[in-house]
């Protein structure tokens, strides 16, 4: 049922076509607010609630900046009721990990559409700085995606995209409402603005543009560059999994970590609202962590390092959508993403679950049935 | 040589030929509910069923509330394996603990062997509470087999 809309460049700018969409539907689509990044000082976009179009001037949903995982964000502001919709336009991977919120009842779909911008990627906090340096924002988001959507070599002087998009295979977000087109495109002519769901038509019935019949040349390009994401990714999981595939391996490759539980912070799938590790469970006493230390003649500290990022593997990897803001959160450079992605393909596949594809899929964890994995149970004779 | 040193060595030898068995015992960390795999225990106990005595019980109310970390947690800090037993399905008295207990054990094999660790040291077994013969059993071929296994990774590392 598709219907899609065509949202026109001027200037070359698709920047200002997006601003233009967002001002639309604040203006006629019933929309009281929308939360997209916005530039607000210095450069790095933030997620902004923008009520008052003339605050859209510098959001910029297509900057290759991504300083947090939006979705807890837009599970705040649709937990409980404000009285009026809101759209979100942001990543996939942001919409992934909503849905994985909205499942868990941390969030609401019932006052929210879900505008998905095929992504083409980030650099991570430190190299969009260095990226953009002191040009102007919106000038380096058009510098950045060139002419054609994705056409642009993303290499830099000794950096690269962050690790997790260049091994991201959801370059579009399968349970929006409404997507946005980039991949494969001329960026300077138009965009296609398809709607996905019955709340999406309804939007795009309101916005008052013209429908379209764009060339398919998105959906070749989008299959090459999942194509080569995808290698990308199983080169990457390969790599880890024979660096952790032992737990003196996996030790050694959490050497570096502090236990600052910044990765977990910045995990928008990390859905407990106290976190046992943040509590005062693991502080032991004086005289336990000498008895420890007796064992083997010595014990690191902080302690539990290994077994924090177990234990989280364990509650939150089958929910992992691979955003890679543990990463871009860790002080200490400890390549996070890489080893949660790694173990959470395990899971997800184990119980043929992708999270953030649909409301419809129950996190593994949430339900059972009587007859399942018997494999897993040890009969006596 | 002398005599003494000659016999010294001798001992050494007949030392390192029986040290494995000697030196390796496994310690499990068991997970048992209340009201089915427990008083099976406490059945096996008071009917001098032989049991090798290696484990080490924690009773549960039920085993859905044994959270992964829990097996994690014991894991690491050098068991060598952990079983976790509770009623059989249609049995628990919170009507479906064991249930969810499977799909954590099921999750817990998915993750694991990642890091080399063997799913055979993590154990999901039904024992009701008459089977007293069933949890002697059970209790005996884990320990063999992981003996048979070896210890665990985690004894010999010095930091985690
Ligand atoms: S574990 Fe890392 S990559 Fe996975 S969802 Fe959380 S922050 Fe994103
Ligand atoms: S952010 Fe880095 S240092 Fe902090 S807990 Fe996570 S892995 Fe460890
Ligand atoms: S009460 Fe025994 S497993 Fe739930």
């Amino acid at each position: 049922m598709t219907t899609t809309a065509k949202l026109d460049v001027q200037d070359n700018n698709p920047v200002a076509a997006l601003q233009e969409l967002m001002r639309r539907m604040l203006e006629r689509g019933g929309v009281g607010g929308v939360l997209t990044p916005v530039h607000l000082g210095r450069g790095t976009p933030m997620p902004t609630l923008v009520t008052d179009p003339a605050e859209l001037a510098l959001a910029d949903p297509l900057a290759p900046a991504f300083p947090m995982n939006g979705a807890k964000m837009l599970a705040r502001l649709t937990k409980g009721h404000s009285g009026e919709r809101i759209a979100a336009v942001m990543r996939p991977c942001e919409i992934r990990a909503f849905i994985e919120l909205a499942k868990l009842n941390q969030g609401s779909l019932d006052n929210v559409l879900l505008i998905s911008v095929d992504c083409l990627g980030a650099y991570d906090n430190t190299h969009y700085l260095r990226f953009k340096g002191a040009d102007d924002a919106i000038q380096t988001t058009l510098g950045f995606l060139g002419k054609v959507g994705g056409g642009k070599d993303t290499a830099r002087d000794g950096y690269d995209l962050a690790g997790a998009c260049l091994v991201c295979e959801h370059p579009v977000a399968a349970a929006a409402d409404v997507s946005v087109g980039l991949v494969g495109l001329d960026l300077t002519a138009a965009l296609p603005v398809m709607a996905e769901t019955a709340k999406g038509e309804a939007l795009l019935a309101a916005l008052e543009l013209e429908d379209w019949q764009p060339r398919e040349d998105r959906a070749e390009a989008l299959a090459r560059l999942v194509e080569r994401r995808t290698q990308e990714r199983d080169a990457m999981i390969e790599r880890t999994a024979e660096a952790t595939g032992t737990l003196a391996g996996l030790a050694e490759y959490l050497a570096g970590c502090v236990n600052c539980l910044n990765c977990r912070v910045a995990c928008p799938v990390c859905y407990c609202r106290e976190c046992v590790f943040a509590t005062d469970v693991f502080d032991h006493k004086p005289w336990q962590y000498m008895g420890w230390a007796r064992q083997k003649g010595m014990l690191k500290m902080p302690t539990d390092t290994v077994f924090y990022h177990l234990t989280r593997m364990a509650h939150m990897s089958t929910a992992c959508v691979g955003c890679g803001q543990c990463s871009n959160a860790c002080p200490n450079d400890v390549p996070v993403m890489e080893l949660f992605r790694t173990v959470a393909t395990r899971t997800q596949k184990g119980f043929d679950y992708e999270p953030g594809r649909s409301m419809d899929d129950p996190p593994p964890l949430s339900v059972f049935k009587e007859k399942e994995f018997e494999d897993v149970v040890s009969h006596m004779a | 040589m002398d005599a003494q040193a000659t016999q010294a060595d001798a001992g050494r030898r007949r030392d390192a030929q029986t040290a494995p068995s000697v030196a390796f015992e496994p310690t499990i960390v068991a997970f048992v509910c209340n009201w089915c795999t427990y008083t099976a225990a406490d059945l096996a106990g008071t009917s001098r069923m032989i049991q090798k005595p290696n484990l080490r019980l924690v009773r549960m109310m039920c085993t859905g509330m044994v959270d992964p970390k829990y097996v994690i947690k014991a894991l690491l800090s050098g068991a060598d394996a952990v079983l976790i037993s509770g009623c059989h399905p249609g049995d628990c008295h919170y009507i479906n603990g064991n249930y969810k207990a499977r799909r954590r054990v099921k999750l817990l094999k998915e993750i694991l062997p990642q890091f080399g660790v063997d799913t055979r040291r993590v154990r999901l077994t039904w024992v009701g509470a008459s089977e007293g013969n069933e949890f002697a059993a059970t209790v005996n071929s884990l320990v063999e087999e992981i003996r048979e296994l070896g210890p665990i990774e985690t004894r010999g590392l010095k930091a985690l």
